[in-house]
């Protein structure tokens, strides 16, 4: 960590938002994670994305478990709403943070082992029920925090710090979400802000359950050679299958459409996904077929990122429930109490 | 780009803006660094190894470091680097030990210096510890040129001059005072191994237009009234008072009538007021003492009745620019204006004069009558003959006076040993790392958000009262404190080590100001373009790496680099470090000859 405080002096020329922020008004307190750490790459692309979206720090909640990935928090969006759970119930706080407020934008922030060992099931349930999120796994297939443990996502065959070997089978979390439904799944890398910003944008304007499994490395216990969640051995394996940009609807829509290599998705609130095509056939509309694909890349041992699977039109779990569309704090007495009329009507439909 | 070279001195020395910009170059973070220690005698020492004059220049200096500094571009307005070494000065201890000590043998070679002046006296400073003979002739009857006869005193006290001339007079100089010299040819015949001339620009420009004759009397050249007051040989002026000129003579003229009894002073300038030549600090001082500047008004002639001047005539004039953007000035057709005024000081410009220079020494002069200087050495057409400061190529300032002083003792030294004059000698640099621990440094790389502090002033109605009183008190060891933690220490350098960058981002996300960018590499123009921050600023240079194991490239903008260190905080593998820069100008001695 740093003693110092990151100064207030920035760049003269930083341009402005459509709210008059800056980039670096998104910004937290200074990072305590160990120097190097992927992590504060992806905390700068969160920065960077909510700045680039034009969000009001204010009306986003930040939550997390326990873990030095679930500390980030606290190194981005300072004038946000944050709760730190405990370990692995990140995604049911967020839940029922999301039943009660439906309007604020939500992000969970987690690590490997609070959303694949410990909290593997809130993860699971979150996912399956289509909460309104986005939902970020900064996997470094190790516990960090806790001194650099095998985690659930370690490959099979990758070799601790300490030169032990893993034994068991990993959890792969983009199948595993892919499978219990997610509405929009993607992959990417602490050390590629370019593909990982758009990304996060893509998420945060997604409706439904986002989910987004970001290569992190951890400088400290799980970056040497043996590892396969080493920066070497992911820039190595990395298979981008597609290169995203995020036009919102303000933004005037201005896509160099090449026929036949980018595809564009219009999500439920407007923004456009321009998909530029990198692997050759890829089809993020297809859940089964990007299971697959997922599933014969791995068996070669290749890291597949990009935005694997979009569904534009999904819905979430207040439209599953019928909720009231507006937040609960926002109700009168009189909404909340409608009387004993309706209450025996209420009463009366269930006899 | 090709990678940045960082060897050499020049690199990391563009880089510290203030040093680089001062033209003596003055280690200036490392002597704010120790007036924040309180290491006040330290600072001091490397002040004057520098420039000679810190109690002088702290009050005086033309500062061009200050619009150089890195601060400026980051937040509204520099560090105030120059009010920093008066409080040096000012709080010094006694250094006569700390002197350089003058050899009992002398070398055998004879200098003589004309003119006692910044100049002069840097000359007689550098070479007297070496063993030279060193004669200084003056026409005045006290050494130190116009920082003497000309700066006001309510500017710059007399003890303080006296103070830092009186070092030098203490090496063992033979100071010949009241004697002004009339040929060069006599003195070139006395048998000195070398001749410098430190003579000044020591005439005052006139304004010939009608009436100028009849109202004589009151009509006064402004650096003739000025040493004048300074000498004690004028005490008075009139109630109305106009002053003609918009530079820093024209500021002192008016500053000193207020304190002389002039009650309603005028500054009256041809160009506009933005373009005026005097400083900005100048004008406000001016101003805040009750003193109207009207621009754009050409003097046409002196008005007078009964041989007794009664004011000026002006025509108002506007500024057209041509094509290639030269101004002139052009009469705008509005009514000529009347100012009714007691006495007027023409502050239009100084010249050079060398009347006491014969024509036929085999030492040329040019079609300005400017004697030829080479801009280097400083060396004359007549191998022997120096020049420096303002003689050599018009009026300028102490600070540069300073600096071509070094540099003449330089060529005086080498021409004495019988050495190639051209061949100039490289400064001394070193580099330092400061890491002491895994974020720990040994400079205070913590920002201050503080801004720019202003120098306590004296009361206007007290100062008004007295030319001889100091108007700024100057910043006391609190103030002086503070503001010497805004200075960015942009010595300490941030150095690139390519082969231990693992390229995680850690320092680009950390960095405040957005200074790295990992990209394709490219042309400047293009790379400029492509920066994480916009890069307009051309003058700043761009730190480029080899390429890394991704195949991109590093680049660092030097441009808004804050020094905080950051980046090589974040780095897990030390890639960056942050290195002390030190660099010290080589002055005439054994370091700067060949043999
Ligand atoms: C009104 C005014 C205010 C100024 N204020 C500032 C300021 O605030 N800050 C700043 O940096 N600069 C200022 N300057 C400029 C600065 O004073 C000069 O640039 C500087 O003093 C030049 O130094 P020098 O050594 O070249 O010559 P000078 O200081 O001019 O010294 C020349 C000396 O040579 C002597 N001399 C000349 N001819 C002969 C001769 N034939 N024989 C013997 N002796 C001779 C003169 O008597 C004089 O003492 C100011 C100038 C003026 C006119
Ligand atoms: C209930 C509970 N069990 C165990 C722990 C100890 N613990 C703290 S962090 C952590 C693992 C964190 O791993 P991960 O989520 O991958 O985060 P990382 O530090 O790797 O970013 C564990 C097991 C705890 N804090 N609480
Ligand atoms: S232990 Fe690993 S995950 Fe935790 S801060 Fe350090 S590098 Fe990052
Ligand atoms: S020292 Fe490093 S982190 Fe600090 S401003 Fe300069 S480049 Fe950025
Ligand atoms: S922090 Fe160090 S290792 Fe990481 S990218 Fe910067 S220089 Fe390279
Ligand atoms: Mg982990």
């Amino acid at each position: 960590m740093t003693y110092i405080a990151k100064p207030r002096l920035h760049h003269p020329n930083l341009t402005p938002n459509a709210l008059g922020f800056t980039r670096r008004d998104y910004e937290g307190a200074v990072s305590t994670l160990c120097a190097g750490c992927g992590h504060d790459s992806i905390s700068a692309a969160v920065i960077q994305a909510c700045f680039e979206l034009d969000l009001a720090p204010h009306r986003i909640a930040k939550l997390s478990g326990i873990g030095c990935s679930s500390k980030t928090p606290d190194y981005f969006l300072g004038a946000s709403h944050g709760f730190n759970s405990v370990h692995g119930r990140m995604p049911s706080v967020l839940t029922g943070a999301n039943l009660a407020n439906r309007d604020l934008l939500y992000l969970g922030v987690s690590g490997d082992g609070d959303s694949a060992s410990i909290g593997f099931g809130q993860f699971a349930h979150s996912i399956r029920r289509g909460v309104n999120m986005t939902y970020i796994v900064e996997n470094n297939g190790v516990y960090g925090l806790t001194k650099g443990q095998f985690s659930a996502t370690s490959d099979r065959g990758s070799k601790s710090k300490k030169g032990v070997i893993n034994h068991d089978t990993p959890i792969d979390l983009v199948s595993v979400a892919l499978q219990l439904g997610a509405t929009f799944v993607a992959r990417s890398f602490s050390g590629d802000k370019a593909q990982l910003v758009p990304l996060v944008k893509a998420a945060l304007r997604h409706r439904g359950a986002a989910f987004i499994d970001c290569l992190s490395p951890c400088i400290q216990f799980n970056n040497h050679a043996g590892s396969t969640k080493s920066f070497d051995y992911v820039r190595e394996h990395n298979e981008a299958v597609n290169r995203l940009d995020v036009v919102t609807p303000r933004d005037p829509i201005h896509i160099d459409h090449e026929p036949g290599t980018t595809q564009v998705v219009t999500q439920h609130d407007g923004s456009v996904l321009a998909l530029h095509k990198l692997g050759d056939h890829y089809d993020p509309s297809d859940r089964v077929g990007a299971m697959t694909y997922l599933a014969q890349k791995q068996a070669l041992g290749e890291i597949v990122t990009g935005l694997l699977y979009v569904d534009p039109a999904a819905e979430d779990l207040h439209d599953a429930l019928g909720t009231v569309d507006a937040p609960l704090n926002s109700l009168n007495t009189a909404e909340l109490t409608p009387g004993a009329a309706r209450l025996q009507a209420l009463n009366a439909s269930l006899r | 780009m090709q990678p940045t070279q960082t060897q050499g001195p020049d690199y990391f020395h563009k880089v510290v803006d203030c040093q680089w910009a001062c033209p003596a170059h003055t280690p200036v973070p490392e002597y704010i660094r120790l007036i924040a220690a309180g290491r006040y005698t330290d600072a001091y020492m490397i002040n004057w190894k520098s420039n000679v004059f810190p109690g002088i220049l702290g009050r005086t200096c033309d500062r061009p470091c200050e619009p150089a500094c890195r601060r400026g571009r980051v937040e509204d307005e520099p560090v105030a680097i120059c009010r920093l070494k008066r409080v040096a000065a000012d709080n010094k201890d006694d250094i006569a030990s700390r002197l350089p000590s003058v050899p009992q043998i002398k070398n055998g070679k004879r200098v003589a210096l004309v003119g006692a002046g910044p100049a002069a006296l840097t000359v007689a400073r550098d070479l007297a510890p070496l063993g030279y003979e060193i004669t200084v002739f003056d026409a005045e009857a006290k050494s130190g040129g116009m920082i003497r006869s000309q700066i006001p005193r309510f500017r710059l006290p007399e003890e303080v001059i006296d103070e830092e001339v009186g070092y030098i007079a203490s090496l063992g100089i033979d100071l010949r005072l009241g004697q002004r010299i009339d040929s060069l040819k006599d003195l070139m015949g006395q048998g000195y191994d070398a001749i410098f001339v430190g003579t000044g620009a020591p005439r005052g420009r006139d304004l010939d237009v009608p009436g100028r004759k009849e109202a004589a009397a009151n009509i006064h050249i402004g650096i003739d009234w000025l040493s004048n007051v300074s000498f004690g040989h004028i005490d008075r002026i009139g109630a109305r008072v106009i002053v003609l000129g918009g530079g820093n003579t024209a500021m002192d003229c008016c500053r000193t009538s207020r304190r002389l009894g002039g009650t309603d002073v005028k500054v009256v300038v041809r160009s506009g007021f933005a373009e005026m030549k005097a400083s900005p600090w100048e004008k406000e001082d001016a101003m805040h003492e009750d003193i109207p500047i009207f621009d754009f008004l050409t003097p046409k002639a002196f008005t007078h009745e009964g041989g007794k001047l009664t004011g000026v005539v002006f025509e108002k004039v506007r500024a057209e620019y041509d094509a290639k953007g030269r101004r002139s000035l052009v009469p705008s057709g509005e009514p000529d204006q009347h100012f009714e005024c007691d006495d007027v000081l023409v502050a239009v410009g100084q010249e050079n004069a060398f009347p006491w220079i014969e024509r036929d020494i085999g030492l040329e002069f040019d079609r300005w009558d400017m004697p030829v200087v080479d801009a280097v050495t400083f060396q004359s057409t007549h191998p022997g003959v120096f020049f420096g400061g303002d003689a050599a190529f018009g009026p300028k300032n102490i600070i540069w006076a300073v600096a071509q002083g070094h540099e003449a003792a330089i060529s005086i030294d080498r021409f004495c040993q019988g050495e190639d004059v051209a061949q100039r000698p490289a400064p001394g640099v070193e580099m330092v790392s400061q890491k002491m621990g895994i974020h720990e440094w040994s400079y205070d790389n913590d920002i201050s958000n503080d801004h720019r502090y202003r120098v306590p002033q004296l009361d206007k109605d007290a100062s008004l009262k007295n030319v001889r009183l100091e108007v700024e008190l100057g910043f006391d060891r609190e103030l002086g404190f503070r503001e010497a933690e805004r200075c960015l220490n942009c010595d300490v350098q941030t150095v690139f080590a390519e082969p231990l960058c693992i390229e995680c981002d850690a320092c680009a996300d950390i960095c405040p100001t957005d200074c790295i960018t990992f990209t394709a590499n490219g042309d400047e123009d293009d790379l400029r373009s492509r920066l994480k921050a916009p890069s307009p600023n051309h003058e700043q240079a761009l730190y480029v790496s080899s390429d890394l194991k991704t195949g991109r490239v590093l680049i660092k903008d030097e441009d808004v680099c804050l020094h905080c260190g950051l980046c090589a905080e974040r780095c897990p593998t030390g890639a960056w470090d942050m290195q002390r820069f030190t660099l010290e100008m080589t002055h005439a001695g054994q370091s700067c000859r060949t043999r």
